[in-house]
């Protein structure tokens, strides 16, 4: 029994919040995410350091390391709201590594260990619904190969991506359509966060060849929705404690009738409550992290939990993050509201706080 | 990170296993004895006080075994490991601690051989979350402390022999923390008055204890004069993991559902109505991060790093399950819900309403919700003290 990381893991979670830190501080975040959401020179840097490969087997050069690890790398990157499309990246290699056959593998896992590519993944086609259902681009046979239709209208990443895997009804059911970013038309769409851009891709008409169609059970698109799920609250630990340190330095720091507004209760209890949310959907999400390659009977539950309670929580961490500060804290100059625009785009990635909680319910036997 | 556990704990928690299916018959079948010989064997097993040095009559029992015997019994809904709930959790840890050889000697055997019950004197009428500001007075006259004043929702008052009793020796002070004295009291002693005082459950659990010229020798004086607030810091310090409390919510949890299944909202079953599933399944997700939240910081005991205020962050779930859960039953049943025991349609024999009139027991008893909210806010966020 020990619920804790290594030496390796803490090691790891201090070199991305250095990196951060560092190489891309919010100045720099908001540069980035105002041109679009990549950089192809810190993107080179990160896949230097290996932190593209996590997942992937040794053999295709990658780490071989566990979506605990990911976890690790992506928490501390969204302490400094990273807009690098590293969790699409960690998403695409688990597709690949879920639903690929050992020529798909080779082809394209070593280079997307090294970050030579950038890779992304589409799900579900119906907004806040995860279903087999909620996917409805197609892929039919034609000549050797497929012919796609349909559309995809939101795709994390997708303006950035070289590689996109698709989710489409294909002709023996669910599976993924691997195409270049050049093969179909991507449209950037604005959203509430820009620091996780979001496009849409035209597929109709397009012609892959028969090694780019990828089978996928349903089974396997849950595993996916659940790693994504995983992600995406890995990230959410991440820009909350942030928010929750910002927060708290201010209100160390701001003085109003005589006290800093810290010392104030209405203020320092709503601290306290952001941070019972923060810690509670912290170990929730832990545990869905080892769940993911250790349990992974498991991993649907304690996504589940995880994400269900972190939605609603992140989201009111970034409204009172943002309200505590006062008026500074609605000024687009202040940063505090970019990690309550973070909260928005969480909420419905990979299923809502009610999709969670009624599979919860469900899991649990009512 | 890993969940498993070795050889030798999971060798333990067989063991306990075997234990409580050979001692612990269906509530029907225990007789009147049936408490005197669980107590009797749980301490020949060196379970009571299982974690207290060896030299004290404990088993120096590890962290992850203490774990695995409170989950295990919490799951067997077993009775207590001893009669004294205060004397083991800090009354004891605080004697061993601090007292003198004599008192070691005098007062632990008897806490582990549930002889003597202990309860704790703490809260004045004036003086609740406000502890330090103490005003019940001790003057010492020779070699006996003379006590004058009153300590009040005192638990086991009632039923208890001893009490663990916070005075003040010394009223001009530069801190509320100096001057606080550390008494241990026989119960009947004279000039000790008990008066019972029944909750809104209807319950006698706690008291007012009125405290006229008692004399309690200087020998019984846990600690050094002045030294009151380290020695009740540091017992309370001592207060239980909440694993066996987890344990205990997932049970609550599994019987909440089972209503649920069994209960009907405007005609329909309830387990069908998107808000009843909701409902449920965030009071599964608090409980679950109790749990996770509680395995971390054990993780973080067991690499000796010392806790400091995070336990405070169960208790925050706690005291709010505490309150909506039996409220959510009650609600749930309706006007059957209302009916306590002995109602022709009380529901699961008024258990839910009657513990949904006991909150206060965890919500108020060990801390309010706000003095939780400010040690986070203060101790672990750094905010400045109100
Ligand atoms: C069932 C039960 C069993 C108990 N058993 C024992 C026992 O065995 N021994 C013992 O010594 N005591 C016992 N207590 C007493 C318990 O410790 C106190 O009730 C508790 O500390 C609160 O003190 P109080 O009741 O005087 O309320 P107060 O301290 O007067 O508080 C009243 C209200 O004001 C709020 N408040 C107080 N100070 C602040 C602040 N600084 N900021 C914000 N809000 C504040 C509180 O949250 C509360 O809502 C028991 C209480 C209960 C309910």
């Amino acid at each position: 029994m020990n619920f804790g990381f290594t030496e390796e893991q803490n090691l790891l979670r201090d070199q991305v919040e250095r990196f951060m830190q560092d190489s891309c501080p919010i100045t720099r975040v908001r540069e980035i995410s105002d041109a679009g959401g990549f950089d192809a020179d810190l993107w080179k840097q990160i896949g230097e350091l290996g932190w593209l490969g996590l997942l992937i087997p040794e053999a295709f050069g990658g780490l071989g390391l566990k979506w605990i690890d990911q976890v690790v790398v992506l928490e501390a990157a969204a302490t400094g709201l990273c807009p690098l499309p590293m969790a699409s990246q960690a998403l695409a290699s688990t597709a690949i590594l879920t639903c690929a056959n050992d020529d798909q593998k080779s082809n394209w896992l070593p280079q997307l260990a090294r970050g030579e590519a950038v890779y992304t993944l589409g799900l579900y086609d119906d907004a806040n619904w995860i279903d087999p259902a909620a996917i409805t681009a197609t892929a039919k046979a034609s000549g050797d190969g497929y012919v796609l239709g349909g559309k995809k209208p939101f795709v994390n990443d997708a303006g950035s991506a070289d590689y996109l895997l698709l989710a489409v009804q294909g002709p023996n059911g669910l599976a993924l359509a691997a195409v270049a970013k050049d093969e179909v038309r991507i449209t950037a769409q604005p959203t509430m966060d820009n620091t996780k851009p979001m496009a849409s891709v035209d597929l109709e008409d397009v012609q892959i060849g028969a090694d780019r169609l990828l089978p996928m059970t349903a089974g396997q698109l849950y595993h996916l929705t659940d790693c994504g799920a995983l992600a995406v609250t890995a990230e959410m630990v991440g820009a909350g404690s942030a928010m929750l340190e910002l927060t708290g330095e201010y209100a160390k720091q701001r003085v109003q009738f005589g006290k800093p507004i810290g010392q104030y209760q209405g203020v320092k209890h709503r601290l306290a409550d952001m941070y019972v949310d923060l810690e509670s959907y912290r170990s929730l999400c832990y545990f869905a992290g080892w769940c993911a390659d250790d349990d992974p009977k498991e991993l649907a539950r304690a996504v589940s939990l995880a994400k269900g309670y972190a939605s609603d929580a992140f989201n009111q961490i970034g409204i009172d993050g943002v309200g505590l500060h006062g008026a500074i804290g609605f000024t687009a100059e202040y940063d505090a509201q970019l990690f309550l625009k973070r909260s928005k785009w969480a909420r419905p990635m990979f299923g809502d706080s009610d999709f969670h909680l009624d599979r919860v319910a469900s899991l649990g036997g009512l | 990170m890993d969940f498993d556990y070795t050889a030798e704990e999971n060798a333990f928690r067989e063991e306990v296993r075997r234990f409580i299916d050979d001692n612990l018959p269906p509530k029907k079948e225990r007789d009147k004895n049936f408490l005197a010989t669980w107590l009797e064997k749980v301490r020949a097993k060196g379970w009571v006080g299982f974690s207290w040095p060896k030299e004290f009559g404990g088993s120096a029992g590890g962290l992850i075994e203490q774990t695995i015997l409170r989950e295990e019994m919490a799951l067997a809904k077993a009775p207590p490991l001893g009669t004294s709930m205060m004397g083991l959790a800090w009354v004891g840890p605080g004697i061993m601690e601090y007292g003198t050889e004599e008192q070691k000697r005098k007062f632990i055997p008897d806490i582990l051989d549930s002889k003597v019950t202990w309860c704790t004197g703490y809260s004045e009428p004036n003086h609740g979350s406000d502890l330090a500001a103490i005003q019940c007075k001790a003057e010492l006259h020779g070699d006996n402390y003379i006590v004058n004043g009153q300590k009040i929702w005192t638990t086991g008052a009632p039923w208890s022999q001893w009490i663990i009793l916070l005075t003040r020796t010394q009223f001009d002070v530069a801190s509320k923390h100096d001057g606080i004295t550390c008494l241990l009291v026989p119960m009947d002693a004279p000039g000790v008055e008990v008066r019972p005082i029944e909750n809104m459950a209807g319950d006698k659990h706690f008291a007012e204890i009125f405290f006229t010229d008692v004399e309690v020798p200087v020998e019984h004086r846990l600690g050094a004069e002045g030294d009151g607030w380290k020695v009740t810091v540091s017992a309370l310090a001592n207060e239980r993991s909440s694993i066996g409390e987890v344990t205990q919510m997932f049970a609550k949890l599994e019987n909440l559902k089972e209503l649920v299944k069994s209960t009907k909202k405007q005609g329909k079953p309830a387990h069908e109505d998107p808000g009843v599933r909701r409902k449920v399944a965030q009071f599964e997700m608090k409980i679950a991060a109790m749990k996770y939240n509680g395995l971390r910081y054990l993780t973080k005991q067991i690499k000796g790093e010392p806790l400091s205020s995070e336990t405070s962050v169960n208790k925050l779930h706690r005291a709010s399950l505490e309150i909506e859960m039996d409220d959510f039953a009650v609600e749930l049943t309706g006007q059957a819900g209302l009916q306590l025991r002995g109602g022709e349609d009380a529901v699961d024999g008024g258990t839910w309403s009657k513990s949904a009139l006991n909150w206060p027991n965890v919500v108020i008893g060990g801390g309010t919700p706000n003095i939780q909210r400010n040690i986070i806010a203060e101790r672990l966020l750094g905010m400045p003290k109100d």
